[in-house]
This record gives structure tokens, C-alpha cells and sequence, in this order.
């Protein structure tokens, strides 16, 4: 009888090498389908009017001039004269046409005017700060205030970072279709099995008669859970024209209403013993996440058992579009907050930043993991022969400094459901209704599938993005994997001991000393005694079987876990006359128990760097106060890193006895957590002088040289 | 209170505009000989072309296309929406992020910032044309290999730059690699495993 836990080390042949995801060939070879890939004779392209106006209120929408262009099957008013408008982007109108330049003529035939009224943009001051959406924790303001006025290294520091917007290099949208009274739907999600349920409305239909299949999409990272209003008007087209319809997002509008990371900004009080010890941690932070409410920050972050501790948490409401989950909502923010601030603290107490940090994590509550992870991570990027104190960074205007951040996260996996079929000629086939983002998920299920039958990867067809299959949870959260690898190894297993049972008459054995092994049904440990899988297969006669599983388990094994921690540290140079900031080398140490595949693992880990990158040193949402529009709505001034401004990356995942027992943990948060903190970090280090905000760009690295470096 | 009409996109002009605009002498210069019937005769100056639909002819990957489509139409959207050749992805749609790389006589373009009728004449290669699934090229194998892609959107246009980066470079070092393929955006952040995929595949790399 085959058991749900995961094999021993020893009996591992697939879980934990580095394996090539399943669809690398047809992604390499452009053969991939996305929903933006989607034609279909006689489809309409839709294109949306949005308002260009972060407060306005809409005074006429003239839509004659539009429908009278040839090709335009239809234009929808999606807003009425005498509404308000509270966010540019807002969709104003729809036009269809039967090719992309016509409905881009029409788009621009739409004539809508508005009274425009003053909106609120600012985020960056405390007093824009909405007085009731306040979220304070003051245990004991005299106690928290004493530690403060005793402590005898202290700091009174602020930080923060700016809006950033998702830019999925996908744009949101999806296509949709109508067959004999269904529609189907194929979507750019990370929620495939909950999708259909936000179109019934727009669709007129039940779910049950909406179809959804996404077998790629261009990238998420929080961003697309739900169907969206864009969602539902091509449903709607659709089901009104009984036209295949697609619908993606133009690059402005998508990073303008499709994306946001909320701002933050804190002002932080910290204080420690002379010898670096942490005594109180006091700080005021409020962030913006438009129209949506900013969560406040879990700080002081990681280091949660400070002994006093102040929060104090306002919301500032803007005229931008609403918030939406970005990679590890908060704990960036929370991180480069508290990070930055005890990063200042050790400087303030002349102390080594890694002496600090080690000193202290007694303050966390994994502080064997961390140890050992700063141990490695200073190994890796050569801290003993590069580290000095902040701003020790010799003559020269090109200073280099080191960063320490870590962070933390939890991880466990979400709800799923998943069916293993076995034929009677040997092919096997597994089916769940998963998304893959990219990050991976169609070659674990196949890796823990093969694995646990005993069969080569290729030989199991893998089943995912389709919500006919059973259902799974949204990906978001670092969730996808551990849940999906337990119902995968559960219905696998049951499965497998549904051919057990047809198979141990002819061994001659009980079921419970048989196992599945290199393409065989074998005794345990015993390979002349087995039957390969081909022959075992044809004794299941005409029909297939089907395990079923889930997560969690259909007997309670738990093969997931949660709780991981993570350490990062960035070498950096400073150009002090041009502000230049370049990352030499930059290095992640990370745990997430087991480990399925550690190639794409590592992947996700170089990847989440490389955003983090992106996000410590170039990209920033500006949004003008006068009209309240984005204005660096493109790609050329939202700026994302390039294949040359990444330095030298090194990753080392966390392996072996001690990580590989707790299970599997989800991966897609935890590495994008510290590399704006541990950059920052970086950057104070070399040139002396702490850069407040993220972006780091050049233009705030000289203010910050010229207001308090000292080696401007 | 005053009334604002929608404002024009970016540039203030569009593709078309400039095509009416500038492209009269200069784009419209080269179509018109092929255009026939369907070209418009301007009142003044050079002839021009459209804005109806016009006939063209396109060689991809080896074989001749002929589509009827309006002048203004980009490369990038002939491939996609009117040939069903959708492994060149429009992203930025201006120039910026390389996701609609492709082969003009051997040299890496953005299609998005290409008019169709101005690739006439000229040998088009896209990602569909280097290789297959079943049969990848050495560059697509390296991209496997390294996982050089996550979700697989700027893939195609990184494996386009990447392998005409490696014909002009054969012996590529990191820091030609750095300073080559900056032209492309990612935004998974596969930089590491392209790094290493062209490396591999750039004889004598480092």
C-alpha cells in the first residue's frame, strides 16, 4: 500500500533535481497560445474609452461620430452623463469593430466631455491621511515612550517607497466566444476554476455554461484574480453580437488601472543598547492605495519581538486606481521600513550591520534559519573582505557598500482537487483546474505524479487550466504549490494503490509490500520479483481508474507546511557626482522545505531579484497632480530593469535535513520581500547617507548626498 | 467650467497620421509601385497609398504571403492579426520592450515600429520560423535548458534577439552579452537564464 507522504531521500528520483519545465519547448518557440494569441474569423476587437481625469465629472458622451464608421459592429456607453469620475482609466465607453484599426479610429471618434475638478494626489505627507480609516496599536504609549527617551543609540528616520504598478508584460484581457449557446471563455487569469463565476451576470449565463481555459498567461503577480469589469464587457459583446470578442487592456490603461502597489512612508523612532541591542521600535506609517484602503504594516517586520513597540497606521485616499495584490502585499513596504531603519541604528551604534543583525535575532521567531542563512549569504558574496562601517568607502567619487535585509513568509497550500487517471494500456493522465504563471506548476504536478507511480516525467500527461477539471485555488500568496503538489501526490496515490490491488494476486503478495519503481510494479526493495507498468496497467482489463485527491489530503497526511525566512544581501556602487546607482553582486539564500523542481525554484528566486531590482532602483507610478493621469503610462519612462542592470546574481536554496522533512512551501513571495530593503541597505552603506524613498533614483540618491552626506 | 475632449494618445499623432504626414514621400515611395489600383494619387507631390486596403506581399520563414491590408498596419499587426503568426507578442506597442523581435534580412527589428508595406521586398523571420517544438534550435534548446522563462510572453522576441545577438557575437563574453541584448525587456526576470542560455550557445563564451 502506497503512502501519502513523500518519499525519503533515498527513494527520490525526480523530487528536487533540476528539471526543465514541461512548456519551455512551446513557450521557446513562440507555439504557446496566450488569450492575447486568440483570432477566430469574424472577431471583434474591443477597445475602451477611459477618462483621462483623476476627478471629473462626465458631462456628455458623444458616440454618433463612432458608430458611424464602417466596421464598427457597436459602441456601449459604461458610464452616463452626470457621473463622477475617481480615478483616470475609468471606462468611460466601448467600442467594438472587426479589425484593431478600426476599433482604434472609433476609440478615437468618441468625444466625451468633463468637468474637471481638482483630485487628490499627494500620498507622500501625513496630514492628506484620512483620520478614520486609522489602524493604531499603542499597547503603552509612556512605557514605548520612555524606552525611546532611555535607549542609548536612537534613531528618528523616514522611508518610503512609491506607488509601482504590476506592468504584466501580458496585458489584462481575454477572449471569448459563443458554441451553441455556451460561451467560452479563455482568460489571462491566476484564478482559472473561480473565473467563470464573475461573468455570469455580464454573460447572461449560469457557470455552468461558461467555459474557461488558460494554458498560459503573461504574467500576473497578483494582479489578476478576478475577471474585472474588462472581463465582463467581453463577456457581454460576445453574448450580445454572438461574435468571438477579444478584449486586452492597451499598455497605458494597464498601468494605469491594472496594477498598483500601494505606497508607504514611515516615520520610524528606534532605539538599542550601545551594544546593538533592539529596545524599542516606534513608528507612524500611511500609505496610499488609491481608491482602495491601504492595509497599514506589520513593523517592525521579522524582528516582531522588540520589546516596545508603537504602531501607528493612517490611509491616504488618491484619486489613482484602486490597489490590487502585488507579490507579498505589505511585506516589501514593511520590510524596507524596518530593514532600513535598524540598518541605521547599527551605523548610529558603529556597528558592523551583519554583527547587528546577527545580534538580534533572538527578536524573530526563526532564529537558527536566519543564522545560517546570513552565515551563507556572507560567504557567497564576500562580506568579511568587502564589509566596512557606513561611509567608510575610501576616496573617489564611485563608493561601494554592502546590504543585509531578511524577510519572512508563510506559504501553506490552498484548497485543491485533482484526478489521476491510469489506462489499462500504461499512459496515465492527471487534471486539475490550476493555473501555470510561469512559475512552474504544470511540471510539478507532472514531477510529483511520475514520481509517485514510478514512471518517467514525459510519460504523464499533465491537465491544467481548465475549469472543467476539478477545482484549485487562485495562485496567489506562495500557495499554488503546496497545494497542488499534495492533491497531485494524493490522487496519485490513491490511484496507484487502485492497481496495487489488481496486481499483488499475481506477485503472489500483499498489497502493502508492493511499490512502484523505475517503470515497475515491484516487492519493495525487490526488483526480481515485479511486473512492469505496461503489464500491470493491462490487468486493470477495459477500464481506467481514477484516483481522486486533494488538498488536504483524503487521509490527512499533511504534505505542505508554512513558515519560511529568507536572507539577501546586495553589493552596490554609488556614483556620489551622477547619483548612478549600479548593483555589482547580489545574492539569495532561501528555504521553502521540500523542494519539487530546484530548477524552477532557483528561477523564481533570480526572478523575484530581478523585480526586486527593479523596484529598489527605477520603476515608480507618477501621476500629475493637476489632471491626476499616470504619466509615465508606457514603457520607455515606467522603466523596468534590463538584462544589464541586474549585477551578478547567486541564489542557494535551503535543502536537505531540517528543510526537506517540514514539506512543501510556496515560493512565489518570500525572495521579492527584501531586495529593496537590502539595496537601500546597500546604498547607505556606501555613500554614507540614507536614501529615504524607492525608487533610488539618481535624483533622490544626490538630494539625499546634499542634504546629509557627508562625502557630497 | 470648462469642457476637455478626450485627449489624442501620446505622440499626438498617430501611426496614420504620420504615415499621411511624412510617410507620403518617403514610406508611400516604395509601395506604390506595388500597390496598383488601389493607390491614391495626392494632390500634390508623390503618390500615396491607402488609406483603402491594399495588396501585399510578405516572405516569412521561406514563403510568400499575400494579404490585402491598409497601409497603416504594422508588421508586428499583419503577423498577428491578419497571418495568425502570434509568437511575436505586442507589449509595449512603441519600440520599447522587444517582445515583437524579428528577422529582417537576418537583422533584429521591432515589428511594432515596422509598416508592413515597408518590409516588402525584404526576408522576414519570426520565432515561428527558427524553429519547432519538436525541433529547437540551438538557442531555443539553451532557453529550455536554463530556464531562460517563466511565463513565456517576452520569450519569443528574446529567443529573436538572442539568436541573431549570437551570429554577429560567436564569441560573446558577459559583458558584450550585458551591453547586446539590452533592446529587450522581461518582466518575470528571467536575465539570469538568457545570460547563461546565450553564453552557451556563443562559442568560446565565458
Amino acid at each position: 500500500m502506497a503512502k501519502n507522504a513523500w518519499p525519503a531521500a533515498d527513494k527520490r528520483d525526480l523530487i528536487g533535481e533540476r528539471i526543465s519545465r514541461l512548456d519551455g519547448p512551446v513557450k521557446a518557440t513562440g507555439h504557446a497560445k496566450y488569450a492575447y494569441d486568440m483570432n477566430r474569423p469574424g472577431m471583434l476587437y474591443v477597445r475602451l474609452v477611459w477618462a483621462p481625469y483623476g476627478a471629473a465629472k462626465i458631462q456628455s458622451i458623444d458616440t454618433s461620430a463612432a458608430k458611424a464608421i464602417k466596421g464598427v459592429a457597436g459602441v456601449w456607453n459604461e458610464m452616463n452623463e452626470g457621473d463622477e469620475i475617481v480615478h483616470a482609466g475609468q471606462i468611460v465607453a466601448t467600442v467594438a469593430a472587426t479589425s484593431e484599426e478600426i476599433a482604434q479610429e472609433a476609440w478615437r471618434a468618441v468625444k466625451v466631455a468633463y468637468e474637471v475638478k481638482q483630485p487628490q494626489m499627494n500620498d507622500t505627507v501625513l496630514e492628506n491621511a484620512d483620520e478614520k480609516e486609522q489602524r493604531d496599536e499603542i499597547p503603552d504609549a509612556a512605557t514605548v515612550d520612555k524606552a525611546y527617551a532611555d535607549a542609548e543609540v536612537k534613531i528618528d528616520g523616514h522611508y518610503g517607497l512609491a506607488p509601482i504598478t504590476h506592468c504584466c508584460m501580458e496585458a489584462h484581457g481575454q477572449f471569448a466566444e459563443m458554441k451553441d449557446g455556451d460561451q467560452y471563455i479563455w482568460p489571462s487569469t491566476q484564478n482559472v476554476s473561480a473565473y467563470a463565476a464573475g461573468l455570469t451576470d455580464a454573460a447572461g449565463l449560469p457557470a455552468s455554461q461558461i467555459h474557461v481555459d488558460c494554458q498560459y498567461m503573461g504574467g500576473g503577480f497578483g494582479s489578476k484574480f478576478s475577471s474585472d469589469q474588462w472581463g465582463a464587457i467581453c463577456s457581454r459583446i460576445s453574448k450580445e453580437t454572438g461574435k468571438p470578442v477579444k478584449l486586452m487592456l492597451e499598455r497605458d490603461q494597464e498601468l494605469m488601472v491594472a496594477g498598483a502597489r500601494p505606497s508607504a512612508f514611515a516615520n520610524v523612532k528606534a532605539g538599542a543598547t550601545k551594544d546593538g541591542k533592539i529596545t524599542v521600535f516606534d513608528s507612524t506609517c500611511w500609505g496610499s492605495g488609491g481608491m482602495g484602503t491601504s492595509r497599514g504594516l506589520g513593523v517592525p517586520y521579522v524582528f516582531g519581538n522588540v520589546p516596545n513597540i508603537r504602531r501607528v497606521a493612517r490611509n491616504v485616499r488618491t484619486n489613482r486606481g484602486s490597489q490590487r495584490a502585488w507579490r507579498a502585499p505589505g511585506h516589501p513596504q514593511a520590510c524596507l521600513v524596518t530593514m532600513a531603519a535598524l540598518d541605521d541604528l547599527a551605523a548610529a551604534a558603529n556597528m558592523d550591520a551583519l554583527e547587528f543583525f546577527l545580534k538580534n535575532l533572538d527578536l524573530t521567531e526563526r532564529p537558527d534559519v536566519y543564522r545560517e542563512e546570513l552565515q551563507i549569504a556572507a560567504d557567497m558574496i564576500g562580506y568579511k573582505e568587502k564589509a566596512h562601517l557606513r561611509g567608510d568607502s575610501g576616496d573617489g567619487p564611485v563608493k561601494r557598500g554592502l546590504g543585509i535585509s531578511i524577510h519572512m513568509w508563510g506559504g501553506g497550500g490552498h484548497k485543491s482537487e485533482c484526478n489521476c487517471t491510469i489506462n489499462p494500456d500504461g499512459s496515465v493522465s492527471v487534471a486539475l483546474g490550476t493555473q501555470d504563471l510561469g512559475t512552474g506548476t504544470r511540471t510539478v504536478v507532472g514531477i510529483v505524479t511520475a514520481e509517485t507511480l514510478g514512471l518517467p516525467l514525459k510519460r504523464v500527461q499533465v491537465n491544467i487550466g481548465k475549469d472543467q477539471y476539478p477545482p484549485s485555488g487562485a495562485s496567489g500568496g506562495s500557495t499554488t504549490v503546496g497545494g497542488v503538489s499534495s492533491s497531485s501526490r494524493d490522487a496519485a496515490t490513491n490511484a496507484l494503490n487502485m492497481l496495487l490491488e489488481k496486481v499483488a494476486p499475481s506477485l503472489g503478495v500483499p498489497v502493502d509490500q508492493l511499490e512502484a519503481w523505475d517503470g515497475k510494479i515491484q516487492v519493495i526493495g525487490d526488483p526480481s520479483k515485479s511486473v512492469t507498468w505496461e503489464k500491470a496497467c493491462s490487468m486493470l482489463g477495459q477500464i481506467p481508474i481514477t484516483g481522486k485527491g486533494s488538498k488536504p489530503t483524503s487521509d490527512g497526511t499533511e504534505l505542505d507546511n508554512s513558515g519560511v525566512g529568507g536572507v539577501q544581501m546586495a553589493d552596490v556602487s554609488v556614483d556620489t557626482e551622477t547619483g548612478r546607482v549600479t548593483i555589482n553582486e547580489f545574492v539569495a539564500v532561501q528555504d521553502c522545505g521540500l523542494i519539487i523542481d530546484l530548477k524552477t525554484a532557483e528561477s523564481q528566486v533570480y526572478g523575484a531579484m530581478i523585480m526586486g531590482v527593479t523596484y529598489a532602483l527605477y520603476e515608480e507610478a507618477i501621476y500629475d497632480p493637476i489632471t491626476g493621469r499616470m504619466l509615465n503610462a508606457d514603457m520607455e519612462f515606467y522603466r523596468l530593469a534590463g538584462l544589464a542592470d541586474v549585477g551578478t546574481l547567486k541564489v542557494h536554496m535551503m535543502t536537505g535535513p531540517g528543510y526537506d522533512e517540514r514539506g512543501v512551501i510556496g515560493l512565489g513571495e518570500p525572495p521579492v520581500i527584501s531586495p529593496g530593503a537590502a539595496i537601500s541597505n546597500a546604498v547607505a552603506n556606501a555613500c554614507g547617507v540614507r536614501v529615504p524613498t524607492l525608487p533610488l533614483t539618481p535624483d533622490r540618491v544626490i538630494a539625499a548626498l546634499e542634504q546629509g552626506g557627508k562625502l557630497a | 467650467m470648462p469642457t476637455h475632449d478626450k485627449p489624442e494618445e501620446h505622440s499626438g499623432l498617430s501611426r496614420r497620421g504620420f504615415l499621411k504626414t511624412v510617410g507620403a514621400g518617403t514610406v508611400a515611395g516604395g509601395l506604390v509601385r506595388e500597390s496598383g489600383g488601389a493607390a491614391t494619387v495626392a494632390a500634390q507631390g508623390p503618390e500615396v497609398a491607402g488609406p483603402a486596403a491594399i495588396p501585399l506581399k510578405l516572405s516569412i520563414n521561406g514563403n510568400t504571403h499575400s494579404l490585402n491590408v491598409e497601409p497603416r498596419v504594422t508588421l508586428l499587426d499583419a503577423l498577428r492579426n491578419y497571418l495568425d503568426l502570434t509568437g511575436s507578442k505586442k507589449v509595449c506597442d512603441r519600440g520599447t520592450c522587444g517582445a515583437c523581435t524579428v528577422l529582417l534580412d537576418g537583422k533584429p527589428v521591432y515589428s511594432c515600429t515596422l509598416l508592413a508595406v515597408e518590409a516588402q521586398g525584404h526576408k522576414i523571420t519570426t520565432i515561428e520560423g527558427l524553429g519547432s517544438p519538436e525541433e529547437l534550435s540551438a538557442m531555443q534548446s539553451a532557453f529550455v535548458e536554463h530556464d531562460a522563462q517563466q511565463c513565456g510572453f517576452c520569450t519569443p522576441g528574446f529567443v529573436v534577439a538572442c539568436t541573431a545577438f549570437v551570429k554577429d557575437h560567436p564569441n560573446a563574453t558577459l559583458e558584450e552579452v550585458r551591453a547586446g541584448l539590452g533592446g529587450n525587456l522581461c518582466r518575470c526576470g528571467t536575465y539570469h537564464g538568457i545570460t547563461e542560455a546565450v553564453l552557451q550557445v556563443a562559442k568560446g563564451g565565458a
